[in-house]
Parts: C-alpha cells; sequence; structure tokens
C-alpha cells in the first residue's frame, strides 16, 4: 500500500529538480480518500490528480465537461478518442460521469522518477488532447 | 458469471450514482461469502482426505497381514497332507477359506479407501484453483471500487474548486498566450542582449565608418593620393 504522504514528499522534491524540462508543485488534498493535486508550472490551469489504491498509482487530468462539447459532436468525439487513444503515449482518454479525463496507471512499484516522468507526459498530453478535440468544442 | 459481467450489467442498469460502489456491496459480498465457502470446502475435504488415507494404509496393512496368514496356513495344510492327516489338512483348509474371505473384504476396502483418495485430492485441486481464481477477482474488483473512490474524490474536489471556472478551451488558450508572452519576451530580450552585448553595435560602427582600424587605413591611403596629386 502506497504511503501517500511519503509520496507527496518525494514527489515534491523531484517536482523541484526540472528534470523533464519543467517543474511542478504538490498539493495534498485531505478526505476520505487521499489524492495530491499537482500544479505544472506555467500550466496551473490544467492540474493533475493523484491517488493510490493497493494494486496501482493513477494521474488524472480534466479536459472539459460533457456539456462543453457540441451536442451533435459528441459521438463523432467519443469514436476519435477511442481510435487515436492507443496512439498516446502511457496516458488514455476516459470518461467519469460528464466529465471528460485524460489519466495514467502505474504500478505502486514505480519510482518516483517513473511518477514524474508520467505527470510530465500526461501534462503535454492534456494540453495536446484539448488541443486536438477543440473542433468538437464549443466555441 | 465474472466479476466484470456484474459490473457492466450493474452500470447499464444505470445502478450507479455519484458516490456509489460501482459494484453493490451485495456482490461483493456474495463473491466473499463464495470464498469463504470454497476454503471451508477445501478444509474439510483435507480433513478427510488425512482419515480416509488413514483407513487406507489400515486396509493396506491387513491385506498384508491376511496375505502372510494364507500363505501361512497353505504351508500348516501341506505338512499336515504330508503328514496323511487329511482331516487336519481340511480344517486348516477352512482356516483359509475364513481367512481368504476376510481377505476379500480388506482388498475391496482397500481399493475403495483408494479412489476415494484420489477423488478426494482431485476436489481439493479443483477447488483450490477456483479459490485462487476468485481471490484475484475480488482483488480486481476492490482495486476497481478504490479508483472509482478516488476518482469521484477528485471530481467533487475539483468541481468546488476555484480552477474549474474556465473551460478546457480558456485554459488551453490561457496557456499559450503566457507562453506566447515568454517567448516574445526572451526573443526581445535577446534582441536587447545583442544591442549591449558589443557585437550588433560593432557591425553597426563599422558601417557608418566608425570603427578605428579600418577607416585608419583607408585615410591613410586617402592622404597617400592626395599628396600624389598634390
Amino acid at each position: 500500500m502506497v504511503d501517500l504522504s511519503l509520496l507527496a514528499n518525494s514527489l515534491a522534491e523531484e517536482g523541484q529538480k526540472g528534470r523533464e524540462g519543467f517543474n511542478f508543485e504538490v498539493n495534498p488534498i485531505p478526505g476520505e480518500v487521499e489524492v495530491l493535486q499537482i500544479l505544472v508550472e506555467d500550466r496551473e490551469e490544467l492540474p493533475i490528480f493523484v491517488s493510490a489504491s493497493a494494486e496501482q498509482i493513477t494521474c488524472i487530468a480534466y479536459l472539459f465537461k460533457k456539456d462543453e462539447v457540441q451536442a451533435e459532436s459528441i459521438d463523432a468525439m467519443n469514436q476519435a478518442m477511442l481510435s487515436t487513444n492507443i496512439s498516446i503515449p502511457l496516458s488514455a482518454f476516459a470518461q467519469v460521469d460528464d466529465q471528460y479525463v485524460i489519466y495514467g496507471a502505474l504500478s505502486v512499484q514505480s519510482t518516483i522518477e517513473d511518477i514524474a516522468h508520467e505527470i510530465a507526459v500526461l501534462s503535454s498530453n492534456t494540453l495536446e488532447a484539448i488541443e486536438a478535440m477543440s473542433d468538437y468544442l464549443k466555441t | 458469471m465474472s466479476i466484470f459481467t456484474k459490473i457492466f450489467t450493474a452500470m447499464r442498469g444505470g445502478a450507479r450514482e455519484a458516490g456509489e460502489n460501482i459494484v453493490d456491496k451485495n456482490s461483493v459480498r456474495i463473491f466473499e461469502q463464495e470464498i469463504k465457502d470454497a476454503q471451508t470446502q477445501i478444509e474439510k475435504a483435507k480433513r478427510d482426505l488425512t482419515q480416509v488415507m488413514a483407513q487406507e494404509m489400515q486396509a493396506s496393512r491387513k491385506v498384508e497381514s491376511l496375505t502372510k496368514d494364507v500363505t501361512q496356513h497353505e504351508g500348516y495344510a501341506e505338512k499336515a497332507l504330508d503328514k496323511g492327516d487329511e482331516t487336519l489338512a481340511m480344517e486348516i483348509a477352512q482356516k483359509i477359506a475364513e481367512i481368504d474371505g476376510e481377505l476379500s473384504i480388506q482388498k475391496k476396502a482397500q481399493a475403495s479407501f483408494s479412489a476415494h483418495v484420489d477423488r478426494l485430492k482431485g476436489l481439493i485441486k479443483k477447488t483450490s484453483k477456483s479459490l485462487a481464481d476468485m481471490e484475484r477477482q475480488l482483488v480486481m474488483v476492490k482495486t476497481t471500487e478504490s479508483v472509482h473512490k478516488a476518482t469521484t474524490a477528485i471530481t467533487h474536489n475539483y468541481a468546488s474548486g476555484s480552477s474549474k471556472l474556465l473551460t478546457a478551451k480558456e485554459s488551453l488558450d490561457r496557456i499559450k498566450k503566457r507562453q506566447q508572452d515568454l517567448e516574445d519576451r526572451m526573443a526581445a530580450g535577446e534582441v536587447l542582449a545583442d544591442e549591449f552585448d558589443g557585437d550588433n553595435l560593432e557591425s553597426k560602427m563599422k558601417e557608418a565608418g566608425i570603427v578605428e582600424g579600418d577607416t585608419k587605413a583607408q585615410d591613410i591611403l586617402d592622404k597617400l593620393k592626395a599628396k600624389k596629386s598634390s
């Protein structure tokens, strides 16, 4: 079982090293389930949320809500997401209730560097995903 | 039905509401009960196996000793016959018949216990495999459940956070604009650096004819030319 508070500290340290070409901040969010909010430098509008279960570490970035999508384009967009999913490195599209997200999952055995790398890639993918899907979004 | 079929069925039935477990508590409980039952079954089978194996060994020992008895008595009967004592030989033969009868019974018992042992071993193997499968599935269900819980918690936290005031497009535009500003500033900074650096300045001065070295030569030549013509 991953101790999220220990992870938070190590991850925060890693986040200041700028190894992947960017820095990030770690903010623990208290609650029934522990969650870490990751704010990537210059991309604070798109935070990444990290949580851990017995089996995996999940990193989630929010894309847009269902009602930000043009109603008539939802099917086409869903199809586009399904077909591009496999080509996206590490991350994948998902829908949670009415929120579209992009996420990555790692083994609980992952190193801090692995997690930082996952976050870096997820962050870039988030920007690209919104860009790629922008035609389907309401203006 | 596998657990994942149950999950998809529940989802299609719209059974899931915000904050609730993705697999209803009942399914998990039933599943955990099935696992407990399998474990109990294995325990019982193992106890039975021990008992039947003991019985098999016992029957096997009896078979061994009765067989020896028969052989022994056959020896006695032969001796009696050698002595010409048919009556005694007959008595011994009857005894052999009795022992033989008992031997027959014990052999059948041994075979039956042996078959039982095989059956129990087979059952234990099969149930253990089932149990391992079920335990693995339960772990997957619980993981799915906890990931779902975490995801829902994030959604609720995020929804209540102030950063959700921007749409995705707006967020992206802001980020891109900041990047562009930074690039512009960096480009401008480079220009300024150039100007103060001397490289740019020097070439400008050269163009304007201010740099010492080059013009000196030209001056000298001009003066020489002037001197010559005068």
